[in-house]
């Protein structure tokens, strides 16, 4: 029952789809910046700047955030589901799952606010 | 859902054959990248703070500690990605049977491997 309490969107068939939609925006970020960062060979602060100064990149740069924050939370959640349970941690198992939880909760928090304030405040 | 299902997710039982290494290969890159962010937005907001902040990022990466565990934190990005990109193609039904997955495990060590080694060879 617990273990069903934590599972945010209440349907496992939610979390492939949110998984698979957040794998993709994640994806094409990463060979976005990757991109940008081979393909220009003097990279200086101007430059590295300037790869993030638009409305539009801005705007890639959240959504993207958010994608990683609903991504690190399923897979966070599958992760601990399967291997933070009785059978391996015996009666403690629950405490010790939903402590980890939270800690990834707190965590994906941290992140959500630190980055938006990083792409914010470019 | 019936809460008493027979499970084995006991992982000293199991058999590992190359697609299982993948698989458990892609929990643990997920798990190093999610730590890992931690690192990256440290480093992006110093960088993008100013010209300062940039040159002192680049000072950091000279750091051998920094270097090796941004590294570290790429390759499961890297990995994390190719195996992703496998299992997207399997949900739309390519390389759906056994040979296919064993051959898809195969190729998504080697073009992660190269991948990685490439990555290592820029940052240093």
């Amino acid at each position: 029952m617990v273990s069903r309490v934590t599972n945010l969107g209440r349907s496992g068939l939610f979390h492939w789809l949110v998984q698979r939609f957040s794998a993709v925006i994640l994806g094409a970020y990463m060979l976005c910046i990757l991109g940008s960062t081979l393909l220009s060979p003097e990279m200086d602060y101007a430059h590295w700047k300037a790869v993030f100064d638009s409305n539009l990149m801005r705007m890639f740069s959240l959504i993207t955030l958010l994608a990683l924050c609903a991504h690190a939370w399923i897979g966070m959640w599958t992760v601990s589901t399967d291997y933070l349970t009785d059978l391996q941690l015996g009666t403690r198992a629950t405490f010790i799952r939903l402590l980890f939880q939270a800690g990834c909760a707190l965590l994906i928090a941290v992140y959500m606010l630190w980055g938006i304030q990083i792409f914010w405040s470019i | 859902m019936k809460d008493n299902r027979p499970v084995n997710i006991d992982l000293t039982t199991f058999k590992y054959p190359l697609t299982a290494i993948t698989s458990i290969l892609h929990r643990i890159s997920g798990i190093v990248i999610f730590a890992g962010v931690a690192l990256l937005l440290y480093l992006l907001q110093l960088s993008l703070e100013s010209a300062a902040g940039f040159a002192e990022v680049t000072a950091l990466l000279d750091n051998m500690l920094i270097k090796f565990l941004s590294w570290s934190v790429l390759a499961a990005l890297l990995f994390h990605l190719i195996a992703g990109v496998k299992h997207l193609l399997m949900d739309m039904g390519i390389g759906e049977s056994l040979a296919g997955g064993v051959l898809a495990a195969k190729l998504t060590l080697i073009f992660s491997f190269i991948a990685i080694i490439a990555a290592g060879f820029w940052l240093w």
